[in-house]
């Protein structure tokens, strides 16, 4: 199990730990009678990003559940770094990154304990900071350039700060894997460019990350991997090989906006060459020609609704 | 000045003003603890509930010759449980169920008061009694109020996280059932403890009022602790012995003072207050 990348941030709880996520054949009902995954399977090693795209109600919020052991599948086992889900967060394996709407503003807490709660795990049974604790909230805030807003009330930031915030807390738990629940929404281009350079730095040290997101237009940007979710994965792998326009179709169905502008459409000339643009209302994802996404996708100029 | 001094030193030359003083003294300060997490997670309504839903759990002791706190805080407990499991099973919402349970014990336990002949007085059980309190009673406040107090001290950031963001609490691998069950136990602990003095009916002010009146004066909730335990003792004492001078009923006059003290805060507070809100606005408006 060592010979893989080894988790390396020194984490006490994670020491050693390689991460991966694996999920099998993941059945999650809730007590509404809904079935919100069925038989959900992926795997997911070392150093990876891996998008996770679905519509409203695909059951992305369930599965960060299901991987964070708030909701029991009925059927089917997830498993963090090799480990049961209550193991994992015993040992502090998993990092999550909560949608904003989540979270309670008016809570009298500053950034810095905030992000001081990512250090529990490692502290003692009465949780009083050592010097490293302190030190690792300081470099954590300074990653994602939140240091000079250490000593505000959390609701006194932008949506975009906050964001930042929570990231840092992330980073300040050390674990190997990360969960982000849409941490994309509300934020402005260059956060979003800012909070993608830190992933890929995660990613470069051999962290897992999976995160969720509407922002297709982003996800062939900084996603090595992708999950396409709709009840159950209808697809899942490589972003060149998976993220594709019939795939997303797939995933998207009505919902999704498709335009798609032919060489033909526009001259007399033969042209072989097109422009596909698929959006959910967010950013939206432009393939050229007939194969796989480019490395730069084109950036939204509306708002596309 | 001499009816400054006489104003605290009068009282305190009787007995039972000095235990009723020690008494509100130590509820007050283990109710204001409790308070900070009742008004972050929203529980404010899980007090009055478990408060109430003792009363048959009292009369019950009374009939089985069992100590009252001990049938008080199973009841205090079983209205929670029942709570979570009835919202757990249905999809009624947490605060509907908790009505529909607490009022339904509370009935229950006015009518088994009704059926039962004891020497207790259903006012002081409602409205608490607190110039009766008995040094064992106070040795039993002591012993519940350091246990609360003991655990909070060192648990206050579990605590804290859990009220926050129970992912996160889960993520560094906190026991979350054990948190939320040691939260109501504590809570159930501590109404007993209470009730005795203040009564079934008010000790909900004493577990909301001085969290709510910290919460508007700081930022942070290491100072929301101290300074809710700050608010309630100074009106503990202020109220014991206001009751004293007028006469009254000490928990209502407890009660009194520290809605009182929210009305301060709620006008005065420097950053949260109204009257600092407004001048915020002006200039820009
Ligand atoms: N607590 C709940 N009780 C009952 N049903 C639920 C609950 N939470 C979600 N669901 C249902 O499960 C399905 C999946 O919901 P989920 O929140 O996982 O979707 P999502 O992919 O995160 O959507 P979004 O993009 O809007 O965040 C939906 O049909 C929803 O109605
Ligand atoms: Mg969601």
């Amino acid at each position: 199990m060592s010979s893989a990348p080894v988790f390396l941030a020194g984490a006490s709880g994670a020491e050693g730990v390689v991460a991966s996520l694996s999920v099998r054949d993941v059945t999650v009902a809730y007590p509404s009678g809904v079935t919100a995954l069925l038989d959900a399977t992926f795997e997911l090693g070392a150093g990876t990003i891996c998008g996770l795209v679905g519509v409203n109600g695909s059951g992305k919020s369930t599965l960060f559940k299901a991987i964070m052991g708030f909701v029991t599948p009925s059927r089917g086992q997830v498993r963090i770094c090799g480990l049961s889900v209550n193991q994992a967060l015993k040992r502090c394996c998993v990092a999550y990154v909560p949608q904003s709407e989540e979270v309670d503003w008016n809570f009298p807490v500053l950034v810095e304990d905030v992000v001081m709660m990512g250090r529990y795990g490692h502290m003692n049974f009465l949780r009083i900071p050592t010097a490293k604790d302190k030190e690792k909230v300081t470099e954590s805030l300074e990653r994602v350039n939140m240091l000079r807003f250490r000593h505000h009330q959390i609701g006194e930031l932008s949506g975009g700060q906050k964001k930042r915030v929570f990231l840092a807390r992330a980073l300040a738990q050390e674990a190997p894997v990360i969960l982000l629940d849409e941490p994309f929404t509300g934020v402005d281009v260059k956060t979003e460019t800012a909070i993608i350079e830190l992933l890929r730095q995660l990613r470069a040290s051999g962290h897992l990350m999976l995160v969720s997101t509407h922002n297709l237009g982003s996800v062939p940007d900084f996603c090595d991997q992708v999950v396409l979710l709709n009840r159950t994965v209808l697809a899942s792998g490589p972003t060149a090989t998976t993220f594709t326009p019939q795939n997303l179709e797939r995933a998207f169905g009505g919902v999704l906006r498709s335009f798609r502008i032919e060489g033909g459409d526009l001259h007399d000339d033969h042209d072989a060459r097109s422009v596909t643009v698929l959006t959910d209302d967010e950013r939206p994802v432009v393939y050229y020609g007939e194969g796989g996404p480019e490395e730069e996708p084109l950036r939204r100029t509306d708002k596309g609704a | 000045m001499s009816e400054v001094w006489s104003f605290f030193a009068e009282p305190l030359g009787y007995a039972f003003m000095q235990r009723a003083l020690l008494g509100a003294v130590l509820i007050g300060a283990v109710c204001s603890v409790l308070s900070c997490y009742l008004v972050l997670k929203g529980w404010s309504l899980m007090g009055d509930a478990i408060s109430h839903a003792v009363l048959p759990g009292v009369v019950l002791s009374f009939v089985l010759g069992l100590p009252l706190a001990i049938g008080a805080f199973a009841a205090g407990l079983f209205c929670a449980v029942a709570t979570g499991y009835l919202k757990e099973n249905s999809r009624v919402k947490e605060d509907t169920v908790m009505g529909i349970v607490f009022s339904g014990m509370f009935g229950f336990g006015l009518v088994l008061f009704s059926k039962v002949e004891t020497d207790q007085h259903l006012n002081h059980i409602l409205f608490g009694n607190m110039l009766g309190i008995t040094p064992r009673d106070l040795v039993e406040v002591g012993i519940i109020a350091g246990i609360t107090l003991l655990i909070v001290i060192a648990k206050w950031r579990d605590l804290l996280l859990y009220c926050f963001d129970p992912a996160q609490a889960r993520a560094v691998g906190l026991p979350l059932s054990v948190i939320h069950y040691g939260l109501l136990v504590l809570l159930a602990l501590t109404i007993v403890a209470s009730i005795k003095a203040v009564g079934i009916i008010l000790v909900v002010a004493m577990l909301i009022a001085p969290g709510a009146t910290a919460y508007l004066l700081t930022n942070r909730f290491s100072r929301m602790l101290m300074i809710a335990a700050a608010v309630a003792i100074g009106s503990c004492v202020i109220g014991t012995l206001l009751s004293f001078h007028i006469d009254g009923a000490t928990g209502p006059c407890i009660v009194l003072v520290q809605a009182f003290a929210f009305v301060l805060a709620f006008l005065f507070a420097p950053r949260h207050g109204v009257l600092a809100m407004r001048r915020e606005q002006r200039p820009t408006a």
